[in-house]
């Protein structure tokens, strides 16, 4: 009961006050950036407000330089609950188009990284020359090369899901392996020392050391993939003008200056991004407890 | 006579295969069946004898140095020899020169399993460290090259490394003009703008518990996020030019920085605080002496991190509209153009601006936190 | 480089020497090491970590290394064990190789740590071994309980390592390693890392195993009371290199209350070995 009160006030009181003081900061900015437009728009129209009235049609602006949160939050709720959600006017089905790619993306990515992590510590040539590349290219934006991929897949003909994925694939394959090689490594000298005097195989010391010794390690890769799995499948709607994602909703938007359009997308995306990573987080939650971790 | 046998002959299936692929090959080039269109009989010969030979020699009983030369001499000069073969000879190889150019991987993987001691655990030098991923490096460029034109696979599909050297060498003018719009102006103002008020306001909040408690699990989610979906937002509100990318590279790096700050700040150990407080030691020297410094790794984690995430916002925010220059712009016009060479000439700035950009910060870490653990030997 | 072969050469040699030099006594010797010679290779120079180690240890002794840090007792040990290679001499473990003594599960180790693997719940750390071998459920159910009993944790098999106190750890730790059923014991500082009340009923326990089991023992220690209580020999050993200095005997019975350790024949038998302690610490020509 005590450790729930300690968490209320020591965690959730903190952050919601900070979340109100953003959104209140954000009607300020967006009273103050729409102003300028409001009152050229005044000027030319002759129908000049001030005060309140000033304020709310800053506020209520169709195309706004910065749209206010209950803007945001309207367009939210009307794409989410006010269409049907295999509407193209549908976030919930921009939001499922990128998802799909992101999941596949994911899926394949973290086995590949887990199948190479595990060749590299049981192989040492691959430990000496495929390692140092694989820690390499995470200090490069290989974002850079999705573009290139998605039109070279839609030259032979490859559309559609797989071609995002295989951008997520390759975004989340590099931390899942880099994370499993550390993970596989972890178990210390002494169980490593155990396992030999029980003269187990490679194999049994795998399944039964190395493989448990790595979860907390895999779960703290695959969090960072999943983020990175869902930013590869929105950058990768970007190049061929997809009709349909997270990703092309942002691109029409910017098209047409759609603020409120982009903001609600952005916030699709970062609900995507919220759901993906809590659930990693609970299952690897569960995960630990399973395995006897302390709560 | 028959117990010294086993003790010259150390087989091992790299080599007996690439031993088994060079005869095939050199059965082939005797066969007078050309290795490509270009390639003469003798030339092919000598390619194939060279592996024979080099293969051969590896399944003998001799020492690691030894061993290691005679495979680099028989891999890379094959392999030279070969791309070689393959001038004004675009998609024309044969069986004959794909069992060779095989035979010459298998060795270059001999080479590789040699010199990393081969399973038995060995003092590896710093050398080793860097010559076996250069071997490694090096051989995907060799296939890259020789599939794209021994195969003939189309150029607008995956141009050979050739071309594009070639095409940076052409195109260095519009590289640096690319560089200076993208990593001068926009990543490198973003980025220490980013950084910088991160690390301000994490020293700020932390000043405050409260503000601490209430930033930490708000930046951990933020730094979950697609932030890169801020960029068309930017680009309406700053316009087309760096300043939009820039910005884009502030809200990116800027979480990041205060997240690890502050758990930097909230790494020290209480004996140590407890320290602090015996001497009577105000906040300020406490941060300065005690926790700034324990907190120095982690800040330069964020810096790490950061340098990525710079690089991809100013190259993705580019997406979204640019002025005509910019490397973000070029990758996607050049795309659109089926210009392959000048993309991957432009990925192979990214990728050396970002190595390059990476390891000035690991160099700077070093001195900074030399006292760290993970630097003792 | 030329490790394998060369150790397996060696020993080939050293089989039929130690087996025809000492026929009559081959089956009462479990432990048999000649002129054995470690060097490990760091960045400056070697360090010889074991120098000309001789020893003989029969079945059902207990024997105890004891010796300054650097002495070399670990390396033994784990030399015994085949965790480490020998680069000279000969050992015979059980009548092989340490190699083929490891693969037949001839000892179980016991490290100064309890090394359980925090996912497993304290049977199944125990049932690991068994596992590997490659039991059936009903035989490792039946070894888990009979070993936990043998070291009064009955009631604790469902529990994770963190939720047992240190001791408890190490009696678990002590049960994984007889729940192969070995003819000997390997132990390597087991009770170090544990306070002294609890290394002292620990200590009284395991006499009491030993005495029910009849196994080997090998303890390493660097505490004389506890050396002198446990064992039946002691092999003192001295550091730079790593040697034997003095092996002496210890025939205090089998009956050992802990307050033997204030009678006049152990106080005797623990002098002799802390000098032979200090005399291994001075420079010898």
């Amino acid at each position: 009961m005590s450790a729930a009160a300690s968490h209320l006030t020591g965690r959730f009181i903190p952050v919601f006050s900070i979340l109100l003081v953003i959104l209140f900061a954000w009607y300020i900015g967006a009273v103050a950036l729409n102003a300028p437009f409001q009152h050229d728009l005044e000027k030319r129209t002759g129908n000049v407000t001030t005060g309140v009235a000033f304020i709310e049609k800053t506020l209520s602006q169709p195309k706004p330089t910065m749209p206010a949160p209950h803007q945001v939050a309207q367009a939210l709720w009307k794409g989410t609950f006010g269409v049907k959600p295999w509407s193209r006017r549908s976030l919930v089905y921009h939001s499922w188009v990128t998802l799909s790619a992101t999941l596949l993306g994911f899926a394949m990515g973290t086995l590949l990284g887990v199948v190479i992590a595990i060749s590299i510590v049981h192989v040492p040539a691959l430990d000496k020359s495929f390692l140092p590349w694989i820690i390499t290219s995470q200090t490069i934006p290989i974002l850079a090369v999705a573009p290139m991929i998605i039109v070279l897949l839609a030259a032979i003909g490859v559309t559609g899901l797989l071609p995002k994925a295989l951008i997520s694939t390759y975004l989340s394959f590099f931390p899942v392996a880099v994370g499993m090689v550390k993970g596989l490594r972890s178990p210390d000298i002494l169980h490593l020392d155990l396992m030999r005097t029980y003269s187990a195989t490679a194999a049994q010391t795998l399944w039964k050391l190395r493989i448990p010794a790595s979860v907390p390690f895999f779960f703290a890769s695959i969090k960072v993939a999943i983020a990175a799995s869902l930013i590869g499948a929105i950058v990768g709607e970007l190049p061929t003008g997809a009709v349909a994602g997270i990703g092309s909703k942002l691109l029409a938007g910017s098209y047409y200056s759609q603020t409120i359009d982009i903001f609600a997308a952005l916030i699709a995306g970062s609900i995507c991004a919220i759901l993906l990573v809590t659930l990693v987080d609970v299952v690897g939650r569960f995960t630990h407890r399973q395995m006897g971790g302390k709560a | 006579m028959h117990a010294d046998a086993p003790t010259r002959l150390a087989p091992n299936w790299q080599a007996l295969l690439a031993f088994l692929a060079a005869l095939a090959s050199l059965f082939s080039a005797l066969a007078a069946t050309p290795f490509t269109a270009t390639m003469d009989g003798t030339a092919a010969l000598m390619v194939a004898a060279l592996l024979v030979g080099a293969a051969a020699l590896s399944n003998l009983r001799l020492s690691a140095a030894l061993e290691s030369a005679i495979l680099a001499i028989g891999s890379f000069g094959a392999a030279w020899l070969l791309l070689g073969g393959l001038n004004e000879a675009f998609g024309t190889a044969t069986l004959g020169y794909w069992l060779a150019l095989l035979a010459a991987w298998l060795l270059g993987w001999r080479l590789v399993s040699v010199l990393s001691g081969d399973g038995v655990k060995t003092g590896t030098s710093r050398l080793i460290a860097l010559i076996v991923p250069a071997i490694f490096g090096l051989w995907i460029l060799i296939f890259w090259e020789a599939l794209t034109r021994g195969a003939g696979v189309p150029f607008v599909l995956l141009p050979p490394p050739s071309a594009i050297g070639l095409r940076i060498a052409a195109a260095t003018d519009i590289l640096a003009a690319d560089f200076v719009q993208t990593v001068v102006k926009a990543v490198l103002i973003g980025y220490l703008i980013g950084c910088l008020t991160g690390f301000l306001v994490a020293i700020l909040a932390d000043r405050y518990r409260f503000f601490a408690n209430g930033l930490l699990p708000i930046g951990n989610m933020v730094s979950a996020l697609p932030m890169i979906g801020i960029a068309p937002i930017m680009v309406i509100w700053f316009g087309f030019d760096w300043h939009s990318k820039a910005a884009v590279v502030v809200v990116m790096t800027f979480f990041p920085m205060l997240v690890n700050t502050l758990a930097g700040l909230a790494a020290t150990g209480h004996m140590e605080r407890d320290l602090m407080r015996t001497y009577g030691a105000s906040h300020w020297q406490v941060l300065g002496k005690l926790r700034l410094p324990v907190a120095m790794p982690f800040i330069f984690n964020a810096l790490k991190i950061n340098s990525t995430l710079a690089l991809i916002g100013a190259i993705v925010a580019e997406f979204f509209g640019t002025p005509v220059v910019g490397m973000g712009f070029r990758i996607s016009t050049e795309v659109g153009r089926m210009n392959l060479d000048m993309v991957w000439a432009e990925i192979a700035l990214a990728a050396i601006v970002g190595s390059l950009f990476y390891g000035l910060l690991a160099l700077l870490e070093r001195a900074v936190t030399f006292w760290h653990p993970s630097y003792r030997q | 480089m030329n490790i394998a072969p060369h150790t397996s050469a060696s020993n080939g040699s050293s089989v039929p020497q130690g087996s025809s030099t000492q026929d009559d006594a081959s089956d009462r010797k479990v432990i048999s090491t000649r002129n054995l010679d470690l060097t490990f290779p760091t960045a400056d120079g070697s360090v010889q970590a074991l120098s000309d180690i001789t020893l003989d240890i029969d079945r059902g002794e207990f024997v105890s290394l004891i010796g300054p840090s650097g002495c070399g007792k670990t390396t033994l040990l784990r030399v015994i064990a085949d965790l480490e290679k020998p680069t000279g001499g000969s050992i015979e473990v059980n009548g092989t190789t340490p190699e083929g003594a490891r693969q037949d599960g001839a000892y179980g180790y016991v490290f100064q740590q309890a090394a359980l693997f925090p996912w497993r719940t304290i049977e199944a750390n125990v049932a690991l071994p068994l596992e590997v071998m490659g039991l059936k459920a009903e035989e490792r159910a039946r070894r888990v309980r009979s070993n936990l009993e043998l070291v009064n944790l009955i009631g604790f098999e469902k529990k994770f390592p963190w939720q047992l106190s240190g001791g408890m750890q190490q009696r678990a730790s002590i049960a994984r390693a007889l729940a192969v059923e070995p003819d000997m014991l390997l132990m390597d500082e087991p009770f170090g890392a544990l306070d002294e009340i609890v290394r002292d009923h620990l200590n009284e326990e395991l006499l009491k195993l030993w005495a029910t089991t009849g196994k080997t023992v090998v303890f390493v220690t660097h505490s004389i009371p506890e050396a002198v209580y446990l064992s039946t020999r002691i092999v003192v050993m001295s550091p730079r290199p790593g040697r034997i200095h003095e092996i002496i005997d210890c025939d205090l019975g089998a009956d050992r209350p802990l307050e033997i350790r204030e009678s006049p024949q152990f106080l005797k038998i623990a002098h002799r070995v802390r000098q032979g302690l200090a005399a291994g610490h001075a420079p010898e020509a």
